[in-house]
């Protein structure tokens, strides 16, 4: 007997039946199948989308992360040497090479050192995009894949998102929805990693007292493409 | 993990004398359930969730085998591979198998309670491989050579000088004279010390908060990155999980995910929530390229179809913990093994036995608290209360005890002579403490008397009273 | 006032053993809200302690006694939450595997409230007529509060004191580490529970702490009397029935 079976053996004993079949097994196959979302809080699901764009940025900046708000992507090479400059950090960056972030002007800031590829130990800030930004909680949703390396949004100090207004979901079951779309798409299936990032690496391990950038990066700027100006 | 749960009166009074733990668990009791309390507050379906939640893993845990089943087909359906161990042995030669197969020599590892209860950083160490704790909690008690003392906050027991001290102790290529003596410079540390670490690591070892049957997904739920930089540097990740943390669908884990960090710590949501399927794909920059998941039994199919199946619900969030008197008071390290307050007090006899664990079920006001803060609703002082009963059925207590209970039961169902005795008695007391209204010890009672004062009854049973009071009238 | 009531006082064993004023301010309440009160005399213990050591046996036995001694009455009312709550919620759950017993449990589990929230929330009770000089605090017994939802109905009524100030106490919901065979199982770790909770009562500047359950009153009053305070304790029916210049508080010494 194999540890695979005692185990479930054991399970089924304990369940007082054999492997589930028949209409039991159909009713749990739909069920997986159906995928129905369950209670989904008001708070987001309720609003307009200026009003979930709003939402992700008051819940984003609750947990520490800035937010800059830009009216296209010829603003964005700006505001990054802005945000660079204001944080003291060089101006340098590993970029992800990301067909989305190609249409981006970058070379309007021929100062700003961009390469693309993953992360490697001495980068100190990364700009990525996202694949969706939860407005429920303030969270980013990031995919990993051969144009969006995970290493970009935890080894560096600094990480920087890229997110368009459109983007902006209510919650984490949208999130779901353009995943499992992008999986039947692109038929790559899942990708190997999804992040869910709700503000900068922190740690209260230490008296309780909250400590920003523990492991991850200390510093998370997300910049919203809406046409609202900050 | 060797446990000591068997000494769990010696170690309370221990960690009750120890004056750095009342201050580090001072800070915490307060700070946890008032940030819970305010998560709660922000979000009106909460209670509504909490149904939710159960409902779910009540439905995953009544066809358990049938979604371990579907998770495992899909694990494999995207590269990769699952491993059953029924019990600690089975799961640690797994492990030490895979790292085996790649020849590795550093193993960095996130936080997982499954990997400290099968043993498995020993049996590493014991077979020429370096685990190293990455989580910062973990990592500092991993230098301390100690346990956790909490299922999240494995190192709240301690204050910082204590940190200090052991950070000074390992960290010999550091500057003596550098200064560590507050938190930002303590985490900074870690930091700088971990990082060479996690990009040497041939393997990375992360438990599971959940698994997803739908898709063969496992999830991570962190705050640090530490989990993150464990799963995606090194060639090899293995997930080291249990049996019930399987859910349905990406949609039953949203549910889930709602209830969790606002009853671990008061968040929204942790810093990091990641889910990952299966190895690196063909193209991806960086990612393991082995994706390898240990599914532990170790005494949990045994739980199903009995008293105790409703403990499989647990979600690990420590609200019991962080809400229990008895955990505030005494801390983790009193309980003896992996898993310490209400919820270890529940799961451990049933996983280790309750012969060694018999004290933590014991070891309880039913106050209820824990109860009524579970994200999914677990009974947990009913199941307690189950533990006190397989004793009692097997005639486990002192017998002193045991025969005051019985002879209170017996005269208990007799109330002439019941009456008869409590008037007696509360003549006797009232004959003996009238003056001071109070005693400071009383014979039979020390248990009481030796850190309270009983004070002393008015002098006549209520029922003698109205009998009198009765006849008075009639 | 709603129609009259046949109420039978379930006394408890710690209110016949230490208190029995308790169990005079208890009828006292119940016929000022138009109740008649009957004290069966076969009634001894509700089964609390055994039950709560794994002996269901024996539970089972006392709680037999228990439903049939109180059967016929209209209310049976306990001014202890613990008790109350063994009778309403455990009852039915120590006859879940006995369906005859079952109804039976379940027709008394409907019939037996705690005593305070019987008077405002059964017999609409308002407000008391009642005097206290001074400044007390409340702890919330967890029976009462996470079995029967006891938790706005005395403060209700201890607004309507004249002369009383109530201070809440931080936390009022923390257990006082009583728990019955706890406290005497485990007396260090109760009498940190115990410590924590006199500091936290001091801390109100109450000189009286109240509560609807004696056993958290006998911890309470124990570890304030062990510990040097002049802090009174007395359940909370004491005051509402105006009987606090007649009866001295807990652990005092008798005139």
């Amino acid at each position: 007997m194999s540890a695979r079976d005692d185990i479930l053996g054991g399970v089924r004993r304990g369940l007082g039946r054999g492997p589930v079949g028949g209409a039991e097994a159909e009713v749990v196959a739909e069920r997986v199948a159906a995928h129905r979302r369950n209670l989904i809080p008001a708070r987001a699901a309720t609003l307009d989308a200026a009003g979930r764009v709003e939402l992700f940025v008051n819940m984003a900046e609750a947990v520490q992360t800035t937010v800059a708000r830009v009216g296209s992507d010829a603003d964005i090479p700006g505001e990054v040497a802005r945000y660079l400059a204001a944080e003291n950090l060089p101006a340098e960056l590993k970029m992800a090479p990301d067909p989305v972030l190609d249409t981006v002007p970058w070379h309007e800031r021929p100062l700003l050192q961009i390469r693309r590829g993953k992360a490697e130990p001495g980068d100190a800030v990364s700009l990525t995009p996202c694949l969706a930004a939860v407005a429920e909680t303030g969270t980013l949703m990031l995919i990993s894949g051969a144009a969006t390396p995970t290493t970009l949004n935890f080894l560096p100090d600094t990480h920087i998102v890229v997110a368009r207004a459109g983007q902006v979901v209510a919650g984490y079951e949208d999130g779901w929805d353009l995943l499992r779309q992008r999986a039947v798409e692109s038929e790559a299936g899942l990708p190997r990693t999804v992040n869910f990032i709700t503000g900068p690496s922190r740690t209260g391990d230490i008296e309780q007292r909250i400590e920003l950038g523990a492991h991850g990066p200390r510093r998370l700027h997300v910049i919203i493409v809406d046409g609202a100006q900050t | 993990m060797q446990a000591t749960s068997h000494s769990f009166t010696d170690n309370a009074r221990r960690e009750l004398a120890n004056p750095t733990l009342r201050r580090a668990l001072g800070m915490a009791g307060t700070g946890f359930p008032a940030r819970r309390a305010d998560a709660v507050a922000r979000l009106p379906e909460f209670e509504a969730l909490r149904d939710q939640g159960k409902a779910i893993k009540d439905h995953t845990i009544a066809h358990l085998d049938h979604y371990l089943e579907l998770y495992e087909k899909n694990v494999t359906a995207v590269g990769g591979v699952v491993h059953w161990a029924r019990d600690a042995a089975e799961a640690r030669a797994a492990v030490l198998d895979i790292c085996r197969s790649v020849g590795a020599k550093i193993v960095t590892k996130g936080k997982s309670m499954v990997a400290e209860e099968i043993g498995l950083n020993e049996h590493l160490e014991a077979n020429g491989i370096t685990p190293v704790e990455t989580d910062l909690g973990e990592y500092i008690i991993q230098l301390r050579h100690e346990p956790p003392s909490h299922i999240i906050a494995p190192a709240i027991h301690l204050m910082k000088e204590q940190v200090e001290t052991a950070f000074r102790a390992a960290h010999t290529t550091l500057d003596p004279a550098r200064v560590l003596t507050e938190a930002p410079q303590l985490c900074a540390e870690a930091r700088t010390m971990l990082r060479p670490q996690f990009l040497a690591a041939d393997v990375g070892i992360t438990g599971a908060n959940f698994l997803i049957a739908e898709t063969g997904s496992s999830i991570i739920v962190t705050n640090e990155g530490n989990g993150d930089l464990t799963q995606t540097l090194p060639k090899v990740h293995i997930v080291v999980t249990s049996i019930e943390k399987v859910v349905p669908t990406l949609e039953d884990v949203s549910t889930l995910l709602r209830l969790l960090a606002r009853s671990a710590t008061g968040q929204e949501f942790s810093s990091y929530t990641t889910m990952s399927t299966g190895p690196r794909r063909p193209g991806d920059l960086d990612g393991p390229e082995q994706y390898h998941v240990l599914l532990v039994d170790n005494g949990r199919s045994s739980m199903i179809g009995g008293e105790f199946q409703d403990m499989l619900r647990c979600l690990r969030c420590a609200a019991c913990l962080n809400h229990c008197p008895v955990y505030t008071a005494i801390g983790g390290h009193a309980y003896g093994w992996v898993y310490p307050g209400p919820m270890g007090a529940v799961l451990t006899p049933a996983l280790i036995g309750l012969d060694e664990a018999g004290h933590l079920p014991n070891a309880s006001s039913f106050c209820g608290r824990c109860e009524s803060v579970c994200p999914v609703k677990i009974p947990l002082p009913k199941m307690m209360r189950h533990w006190r009963e397989r004793q009692f059925a097997q005639n486990k207590a002192p017998p002193t005890y045991r025969y005051g209970l019985k002879f209170w039961a017996w005269v208990a169902q007799r109330p002439a002579l019941y009456h008869r005795l409590v008037e007696l008695k509360a003549r006797m007391l009232d004959w003996v403490g009238r003056n001071r209204g109070r005693f400071r010890s009383l014979p039979l009672a020390a248990g009481w008397t030796a850190v309270r004062d009983m004070p002393a009854p008015e002098g006549r049973s209520f029922h003698a009273l109205w009998a009198e009071r009765q006849r008075g009238r009639g | 006032m709603p129609e009259p009531a046949r109420v039978a006082l379930l006394v408890t064993c710690l209110v016949d053993l230490f208190r029995p004023s308790v169990g005079f301010a208890a009828v006292k309440l119940l016929e000022k809200a138009g109740c008649t009160v009957e004290v069966p005399r076969a009634q001894t213990c509700c089964g609390q302690p055994g039950y709560n050591s794994g002996d269901k046996a024996d539970t089972k036995a006392i709680a037999r006694q228990v439903i049939e001694t109180f059967a016929g009455y209209d209310y049976v009312v306990v001014p202890s939450g613990s008790c109350a709550g063994m009778v309403r919620v455990h009852y039915p759950e120590l006859f879940a595997d006995e369906p005859a017993m079952l109804g039976r449990a379940e027709e008394l589990a409907a019939r037996t409230w705690e005593l305070v929230s019987f008077l405002t929330d059964v017999r609409g009770m308002k407000e008391v007529a009642a005097r206290y000089a001074g400044r007390v605090t409340y702890h919330d017994s967890c029976s009462g509060l996470r079995e029967l939802q006891v938790k706005a109905q005395p403060r209700q009524l201890l607004g309507s004191v004249s002369g009383l100030t109530l201070s809440e106490l931080p936390g009022a919901e923390i257990c006082c580490g009583f728990g019955g065979t706890f406290g005497v199982k485990y007396p260090e770790i109760s009498d940190k529970m115990a410590t924590d909770k006199i500091a936290d009562i001091a801390a109100t500047g109450a000189d009286c702490v109240l509560a609807g359950d004696l056993g958290c009153l006998l911890q309470m009053a124990g570890k304030l009397s062990r510990a040097g305070s002049r802090i009174a304790a007395r359940h909370v029916a004491e005051v509402l029935a105006d009987m606090t210049d007649a009866v001295p508080p807990i652990g005092a010494p008798r005139k």
